[in-house]
């Protein structure tokens, strides 16, 4: 039995069904024609997100770093469908368009946004649990990978560095079976990622990652031990892509058994299941969130749908916090 | 009709013409090789190298842990042990992720050891594909002040077909540069020749023969100036076009020979203003063709600004028809 209130089970559930309900609309808005660009899912891996930035504390400070698959922990930390539904439309929204999918952030909510360069988030995110280090903070930060990025050489660099200087930082690897078409296993030798803490003499973890409340305990566990002074650790969550890559991939490279035998495994249903057999929530109120989530979506959407197109003459604002970038030499400059 | 038929079905795609160099390179040549990221039997990001893997192997066609530094730099070792090794980049951006290998390990190693590292290191890049930030690049500056690196960047399944082939047989690194936006263009679809052949590396080409002024650009700008060229025929301006096709080395006499035809000239490219190669070129026509220019040299490029995502802003951001145009009328008002 976990140590979760009524309330944080009620919570973790909502974005769980909140995350999925965004990236079915997204869909949806896709099929319009609407979505500009690709569409990323992180169907089925939706604990892991979730689970983790639920584990956060933000009146602490802490700071979370989501990257592709982690439109849970974006919503967790206070990111709202509108932004994320205005970023996948090019809208002039949290942005201001210059951006697309997640790649958005709030430090004022404790999460900032990726770049694409998989890894060199990881060093950054050190860099921030060196300051909540040094200005005696009790803030923790949570950085994300994917098995393919963990190959990259700044995730070693930052993740040794976060235990050299014994920061608080979490660094959680979601093993979730394949690197675009790549298999986890021509990413690395290992069979546990979590043994590359091995490496860094720090603890490594390995939770499954569709147990929601599995990954929130190991994730609150390493944030206790931060907050301790004790350094990092690393947690490998074990889950799977459910989709391909991004829309255009059809991921016919995955067996369809192996499909099948994670479907059983959905963490939605599972958490689900854990509420309504332990008398945390009964069907109605499973009815009643479905019916609040929608609305919602349908109340977003159509905000971000009302929301503009930024002007073009604004890409020339904000590449230094003074002035405007000159648009061509040779002609009049814009007012 | 027959005839045709066959005409037609011998066209192929920038993207094709590519696959083609790749694959008729690793039949010529035992020990060229394909090492990258998902380009085994999943054939690439962009589906450059499919099929490959199936015809040559997985010890040919070597899928990599997402680790550009490692590509490269196991390229180059590789390579110095005799393989013609061709790493890909999943998109051009992550080539900074391989940035100290190629501009201290592999650009240096020629003049510091004697012998040299030939690799070929291609990829997409390029914007107007709604890519955003990350996956829009032209990052050729970046490389072309690091000396002992060729960088290429056809504009014609022709070139792209002949110019890898070139870079591969190459005895010096060679970077590749393809515009995803000319990948499936159909506007670029052609017949190419039955036999072997290369386009030497460091030959620009005249795409478009004018009096007036000189349009000087490589990559997709190639058909944005030609668009420009004729718009401003209309108008009763005669433009010139040159395609580089090779950026380092610059063929300088094919620029100047243009210019001292026209007496005025345009650099044009996708990149950033500041700091672009542009100023490379214009400082180039500068020092040995001052006395032939009626006008200054004008740079029309992108906005120094990342490369923004949202329709409105990457327009903006992008040089269109419209500024080539302008920046042409305003020149030959000079
Ligand atoms: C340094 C770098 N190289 C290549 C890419 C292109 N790319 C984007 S996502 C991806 C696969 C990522 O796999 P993984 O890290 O396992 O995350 P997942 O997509 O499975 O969540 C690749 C190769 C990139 N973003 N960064």
């Amino acid at each position: 039995m976990s140590t979760l209130s009524r309330e944080q089970h009620h919570r973790i559930h909502y974005f769980l069904r909140l995350t999925r309900m965004v990236e079915e609309k997204l869909g949806n808005l896709s099929a319009q024609g609407k979505v500009i660009g690709s569409l990323y899912r992180s169907l089925g891996q939706e604990g892991t997100a979730v689970g983790s930035a639920a584990a956060l504390e933000p009146d602490k400070g802490d700071i979370a770093a989501p990257i592709l698959r982690d439109l849970g922990a974006v919503l967790t930390m206070g990111g709202t469908p509108t932004e994320v539904f205005q970023q996948y439309m090019a809208k002039n929204g949290p942005t201001r368009g210059r951006e697309l999918n997640i790649h958005f952030g709030a430090p004022e909510r404790n999460f900032i946004g990726p770049v694409s360069m998989l890894g060199e988030m990881i060093p950054l995110m050190a860099g921030i649990a060196l300051g909540f280090k040094m200005r005696k903070q009790p803030g923790v930060a949570l950085c994300y990978i994917g098995d393919g990025g963990a190959s990259t050489g700044p995730t070693h660099e930052g993740l040794n560095l976060a235990a050299v200087l014994d920061l608080p930082f979490i660094l959680i690897i979601e093993n979730n079976g394949y690197a675009y078409s790549t298999p986890t296993d021509r990413q690395s030798r290992l069979t546990r990622l979590a043994d590359r803490a091995l490496a860094y003499g720090i603890p490594g973890v390995t939770v499954d990652g569709n147990d929601v409340i599995a990954v929130y305990e190991a994730t609150r566990e390493a944030a206790d031990r931060a907050r301790r002074g004790e350094g990092p650790t690393l947690i490998e969550s074990v889950t799977f892509r459910m989709k391909g890559h991004a829309q255009h991939d059809n991921q016919a490279y995955v067996p369809r058994e192996v499909i099948e035998e994670w479907q059983a495994k959905d963490p939605i249903t599972r958490h689900e299941r854990y509420m309504l057999e332990n008398g945390i929530a009964d069907h109605e109120d499973i009815d009643r969130l479905f019916a609040r989530i929608s609305a919602e979506l349908d109340a977003a959407v159509a905000e971000a749908e009302s929301t503009p197109m930024p002007e073009g003459v604004t890409a020339l604002l904000d590449v230094f916090e003074n002035g405007v970038a000159e648009r061509a030499p040779w002609l009049a400059p814009i007012s | 009709m027959t005839a045709e038929v066959t005409e037609q079905a011998r066209q192929v795609t920038f993207l094709e013409a590519i696959r083609e160099a790749l694959r008729e390179e690793m039949q010529r040549d035992e020990k060229v090789f394909l090492i990258g990221e998902d380009i085994g039997s999943y054939g690439g990001a962009f589906k450059v190298t499919e099929g490959l893997h199936a015809e040559f192997g997985a010890d040919r066609v070597i899928d990599t842990p997402i680790s550009e530094a490692a590509i490269v730099g196991a390229a180059a070792g590789a390579a110095m042990m005799g393989f013609k090794p061709v790493a890909e980049m999943q998109f051009i951006d992550f080539i900074s992720c391989a940035f100290d290998q190629l501009t201290n390990v592999v650009s240096k190693w020629r003049y510091r050891m004697g012998f040299g590292v030939p690799i070929v290191v291609r990829g997409p890049c390029g914007g107007g594909v709604r890519g955003g930030p990350f996956h829009s690049g032209n990052p050729e500056a970046f490389f072309a002040n690091s000396a002992g690196l060729k960088i290429v960047e056809p504009s014609t399944a022709y070139d792209a077909k002949g110019l890898l082939k070139a870079a591969i047989r190459d005895p010096d690194p060679v970077l590749f540069f393809e515009h995803k936006f000319l990948y499936r263009l159909p506007r670029l679809r052609e017949a190419l020749p039955d036999e072997d052949y290369v386009v030497p590396i460091g030959k620009a080409a005249v795409r478009r023969e004018g009096t007036d002024l000189t349009i000087v650009t490589f990559g997709a700008m190639v058909y944005r100036a030609l668009d420009a060229a004729d718009r401003l025929a209309e108008a009763g301006i005669s433009a010139e076009v040159v395609d580089l096709r090779t950026i380092v080395p610059l063929d300088v006499e094919t620029v100047l020979a243009s210019v001292r035809k026209t007496n005025r000239a345009i650099v044009l490219h996708e990149a950033s203003r500041t700091g672009g190669y542009g100023g490379e070129i214009s400082a180039t026509i500068t020092e040995k063709a001052f006395e032939w220019l009626d006008a200054p040299i004008i740079r029309v490029a992108s906005l120094d600004t990342p490369v923004p995502y949202s329709p409105p802003l990457e327009d903006f951001y992008l040089p269109q028809v419209d500024d080539i145009v302008e920046a042409a009328t305003k020149l030959s008002a000079y």
